[in-house]
C-alpha cells in the first residue's frame, strides 16, 4: 500500500511539477505574496506573479543549460 | 476569454496528445495485434470519461475565485514546464520531438518483447501499452480541458474541443496508418506552453485577488507577452551556444 501510494504521488508529482521543482515554488511563494499584498496592503499586485514566472522560467533554463553548449 | 479561443486551445492542446497517443497506438497494433491494442485503448477512454465525469461537474461547484486560484497555480506551473522544454528544444539544448523515432523505439521494443494471454486479453504486451500510452497522454488532455473549461465556466465546449482534436487526429491517422511526423509537433507545444502558462498566470493572480487593468483585455496583452519572452529566451540561448561553439573551435585551433 505504500508503495502504491508512493509511485501514485510521484506520478503526480512529475505530471505537474516535472523537472525543476523550482519553478513550482516560485509560482507559489508569487501567488502567497499577491494574496497578501492584495488582502492586507490593499495593493492591486496582478504584476507580480508575470514577474515571478518570467524570472522562474529564466531561472530554470539558465540551471538546464549552464556547462552545455 | 471568448468561446471560440477556449475551443482552439484545448483543440490544439489536445491535438497533441492524441498525436503522440496515436503514435504508441500505431505501433503496438501494427507490430502486435489489433484486438488487444484496441481493447486496451477503449480501457483507458473509459478510466478517462469517468474522470471527466466524475471530477468536471465536480469542479463547477467549487467557488470561482478559489478555482482560478488553484487551477491558476496549477496551469502557470504546468506551462512553466511545458515551455521550458520546449525553449530548450527550440534553442538547441534538447533533442525536438521526433514522432517518427519514438515510433521505431516503440517498435523496436514491441517486437522483442514476448506474448502472453490474460484476464480474456489475447496479447496482453499490446495492451498494457495502448492502455498506458492513451491514459497518460489522454489525462494531459483532460486536465487541459477540464481546468480551462471550469474556469470559463463552460465545461461543455472544453469538452468539444477536447473531443474534436482526438477525433480529428484518430481519422487522420486511420487514413495515414503511420505516425503523423509531419504535423509541427514542436511549434504546436511551444504555443501551447505560452497558452497554458499565460492562463495559468491571469486566473491565478486572479484567484489571489488581484484585478487586471482591462479585466478579461489583460490576456491580449498577457499571450503576446509571454511569447516574446519566451522567443526571447530562445535568441538568448542560441547566441549562448553559438558562442559556446566558437570558444571551443578556437581553443581547439590553438591546442593544433
Amino acid at each position: 500500500m505504500t508503495r502504491w501510494l508512493r509511485s501514485f504521488g510521484a506520478f503526480w508529482y512529475d505530471f505537474i511539477i516535472g523537472d525543476d521543482w523550482r519553478g513550482a515554488a516560485v509560482v507559489a511563494a508569487a501567488l502567497a505574496a499577491t494574496a497578501l499584498l492584495v488582502h492586507v496592503a490593499s495593493v492591486n499586485a496582478w504584476w507580480l506573479l508575470p514577474i515571478a514566472v518570467i524570472a522562474a522560467l529564466g531561472w530554470s533554463l539558465r540551471r538546464a543549460t549552464s556547462g552545455k553548449t | 476569454m471568448n468561446s471560440l479561443a477556449l475551443f482552439l486551445t484545448v483543440f490544439v492542446a489536445c491535438a497533441v496528445e492524441a498525436v503522440e497517443a496515436l503514435t504508441i497506438v500505431l505501433a503496438a497494433g501494427v507490430t502486435r495485434e489489433w484486438r488487444s491494442t484496441l481493447q486496451g485503448m477503449a480501457a483507458a477512454l473509459v478510466v478517462l470519461a469517468v474522470a471527466v465525469a466524475v471530477i468536471g461537474p465536480a469542479l463547477t461547484l467549487v467557488p470561482l475565485t478559489g478555482l482560478r486560484l488553484v487551477v491558476g497555480a496549477l496551469l502557470a506551473v504546468f506551462g512553466l514546464q511545458w515551455l521550458r522544454k520546449a525553449i530548450l528544444r527550440a534553442s538547441g539544448y534538447k533533442d525536438l520531438h521526433d514522432e517518427g523515432a519514438i515510433y521505431a523505439r516503440q517498435v523496436a521494443a514491441a517486437n522483442t518483447a514476448g506474448r502472453e494471454s490474460r484476464r480474456g486479453v489475447r496479447d496482453w504486451y499490446a495492451f498494457t501499452l495502448s492502455f498506458k500510452g492513451v491514459l497518460l497522454e489522454g489525462l494531459e488532455v483532460v486536465f487541459i480541458a477540464i481546468t480551462f473549461g471550469a474556469n470559463q465556466q463552460n465545461l461543455g465546449l472544453a469538452a468539444a474541443g477536447a473531443v474534436a482534436a482526438v477525433l480529428v487526429v484518430a481519422a487522420i491517422g486511420v487514413a495515414v496508418r503511420a505516425p503523423l511526423s509531419r504535423v509541427p509537433e514542436n511549434t504546436m507545444k511551444f504555443a501551447v506552453g505560452i497558452m497554458l502558462t499565460s492562463f495559468g498566470v491571469f486566473w491565478g493572480a486572479e484567484g489571489a485577488g488581484a484585478s487586471w487593468p482591462g479585466n478579461d483585455a489583460a490576456l491580449l496583452v498577457v499571450i503576446p507577452a509571454t511569447a516574446l519572452v519566451a522567443l526571447g529566451y530562445v535568441a538568448l540561448l542560441r547566441r549562448a551556444a553559438a558562442a559556446g561553439r566558437a570558444t571551443a573551435a578556437g581553443v581547439e585551433r590553438s591546442a593544433a
